[in-house]
């Protein structure tokens, strides 16, 4: 029952965040100085034209009427069209976050296994040179800013070795080993400074339960030391990871539209960058959109998985 | 009482490493720009990405300008988005986080929700959707990734303020009748800063990095500027040919964030109690 009264609950927030980003995104779009028409056209645009081109968007109307006919155009499942492309945004966004997709599915995976497993090798091999190289790594790691990573990885393995496909996509139809050969390299940067982010926090959680009574008593009974570690110790390890990986989502996304900018990867980073550099805004507006959603998503999910492991969370969520 | 303050006043080493570092980069920015004999902006097409040398300790870009010295005129860029971008979470943030702890009901609503709100953005997303509209700048830059940080400040401030509020010295001031402003100057900052200074060195590293990604995707400061990411960014048409002209920007940018990151993590080590007697977390 309690359950059940969180998840509606938090349903609700969602349902609140979405809408009032909507407004958000609409509203800075459409506020913020700048003559939509004019920047589509150019500035140089004849004033006809400009008065064809803002008819044809509505933007005659006052910003609540548009605002309205957005959003329940989206409700109703028509995205709009992308003014550039002259497609429909849908198909659009949809191919691009299919790729997209496929892109943080492999890093999240890369991140959370790396992470968590180096953050125990660290942990449990406190004060030892590896952790502390380790623990020096993941300092100067988290510094480094993924699109330099992405020169480097460009420069050591596209140009030096010649070994990997510097930019680009491969279909999968084209041939598995063309396809996972595109892919390596904006895995692998998207990975690095995250990776180090959740090491970090797996090592300090994990030596503060490894530290707690319940694991001193777990050996105490004679368990052996691996049932110790990942029966009594990892499980109460991992909620703060959790915690971490779901913020980590949010850079993971930032990281996602800068390495699709580096590779030329076809995703729905590199859709919104090029929407701004056209002024197709009614492309970018919906892509925002999208993302924001899947981000939103991504931490409601998150919290119900905090919460499915952590009941405390649960009651103490009811005032938060 | 004095041994304790003395004892409190001992340095964490990583904050005296990343302070040193982080002075001799501004020292080098102010200082290398008058002592290149170069001009940072001067197009010279016979010494055309040049590999490094005694004369172009860094080599030259596609236009033959010297890229040590842009990278000496571009630091104050790094140094302004990242600190800038601080200023503004602080100056903005910390009287909304006070004001929303001090204001139950109506005023804490309206700002805790707003707050909800923008942190829902991922960062990236923020920066791009405000330089998405206005033509691209510096100051645009800073205002965006200051942006990004505001609802992190006003949720840490309210939280730290909210504790506050219940401790038996503030009650006091309460019964002496004591107004909402003096209580909130006098009893409430004072005791409030040591979090929000390690939280804004932490995240003084995250303004940089999100303000020289934002000048990588081209939404910074515009060419010629020599901003970091922007540089780094130019330099990728030439990546095999010339990898220097991103590689040398780049590399600073790292050992920056990197001493940042440093003074981040000594000021931590310094003032946040739950650390006393642990070394690094």
């Amino acid at each position: 029952m309690r359950m059940a009264a969180f998840l509606l609950r938090r349903l609700l927030g969602l349902i609140g965040v979405l809408l009032g980003m909507s407004v958000l995104i609409f509203g800075i779009i459409h506020i913020l100085p700048g003559n939509v028409a004019y920047s589509i056209l150019g500035e140089f645009a004849t004033p006809a034209a400009v008065a064809q081109l803002e008819a044809k968007l509505g933007l005659n109307d006052p910003l609540p009427v548009q605002y309205w006919r957005w959003l329940s155009a989206m409700l109703h499942g028509d995205f709009g069209m992308s003014i550039v492309m002259n497609r429909p945004a849908a198909s659009l966004i949809g191919e691009a976050l299919g790729r997209s997709a496929l892109l943080a599915g492999l890093a999240f995976g890369v991140i959370a296994a790396g992470g968590i497993s180096l953050g125990l090798y660290a942990a449990t091999h406190r004060g030892r040179i590896s952790d502390k190289v380790l623990t020096l790594a993941q300092f100067v790691l988290i510094a480094v800013p993924e699109f330099f990573w992405a020169i480097l990885a460009v420069l050591v393995f596209a140009s030096w070795l010649n070994l990997l496909p510097a930019t680009g996509y491969a279909p999968l139809d084209a041939g598995v080993a063309d396809w996972a050969a595109h892919l390596v390299l904006p895995v692998l940067v998207l990975s690095f400074g995250l990776v180090a982010h959740v090491s970090r926090l797996t090592r300090s959680s994990m030596l503060e339960v490894l530290d707690s009574r319940f694991v001193l008593a777990a050996r105490a009974r004679g368990l052996p030391e691996r049932r110790v570690l990942w029966r009594h110790a990892l499980p109460n390890a991992l909620l703060p990871a959790i915690t971490v990986l779901a913020i980590d989502a949010g850079l993971l996304i930032g990281g996602i539209v800068v390495a699709e900018t580096v590779f030329a990867y076809p995703g729905l980073g590199r859709l919104l960058v090029y929407a701004i550099e056209r002024h197709d805004l009614p492309l970018l507006q919906v892509g925002m959109m999208v993302v924001t959603a899947i981000y939103a998503l991504a931490n409601f999910v998150a919290e119900l998985l905090y919460a499915a492991l952590n009941p405390r969370i649960r009651v103490a969520g009811a005032t938060a | 009482m004095s041994v304790l303050a003395f004892q409190r006043l001992r340095v964490p080493s990583t904050l005296v490493l990343g302070g040193t570092l982080l002075v001799l980069i501004a020292t080098a920015s102010v200082v290398g720009i008058w002592i290149t004999p170069y001009d940072p902006a001067a197009f010279s097409v016979r010494v055309r990405l040049q590999p490094p040398s005694a004369l172009h300790p860094f080599g030259t870009d596609e236009f033959g300008r010297d890229v040590l010295s842009r990278v000496l005129a571009g630091a104050h860029l790094s140094l302004a988005t990242g600190f800038g971008a601080m200023a503004i979470s602080l100056l903005v943030g910390v009287p909304l986080g006070l004001l929303a702890a001090f204001h139950r009901g109506v005023v804490q609503e309206v700002i805790m929700r707003g707050v909800d709100l923008v942190i829902s953005l991922p960062p990236v997303l923020l920066g791009l959707l405000v330089l998405a509209v206005t033509p691209p700048g510096l100051g645009k830059t800073i205002a965006a990734v200051g942006l990004v940080y505001i609802p992190i400040m006003v949720r840490l401030t309210r939280a730290v303020a909210l504790g506050l509020l219940e401790e038996d010295f503030v009650q006091a001031a309460r019964a002496r009748g004591e107004g909402a402003l003096p209580i909130l100057w006098h009893e409430i900052l004072p005791n409030a800063w040591p979090p929000i200074i390690v939280e804004c060195g932490l995240r003084v590293t995250f303004a940089i990095l999100l303000g020289s990604a934002l000048s990588f995707l081209g939404l910074g400061p515009q060419p010629p500027a020599s901003e970091w990411g922007l540089m780094i960014a130019e330099g990728r048409d030439f990546l095999t040919q010339a990898p220097w002209v991103s590689l040398a920007p780049g590399l600073c940018l790292c050992v920056l964030l990197v001493s940042v990151n440093l003074v981040g993590e000594g000021l931590r080590e310094r003032l946040d109690p739950h650390l006393s007697g642990r070394t690094h977390a």
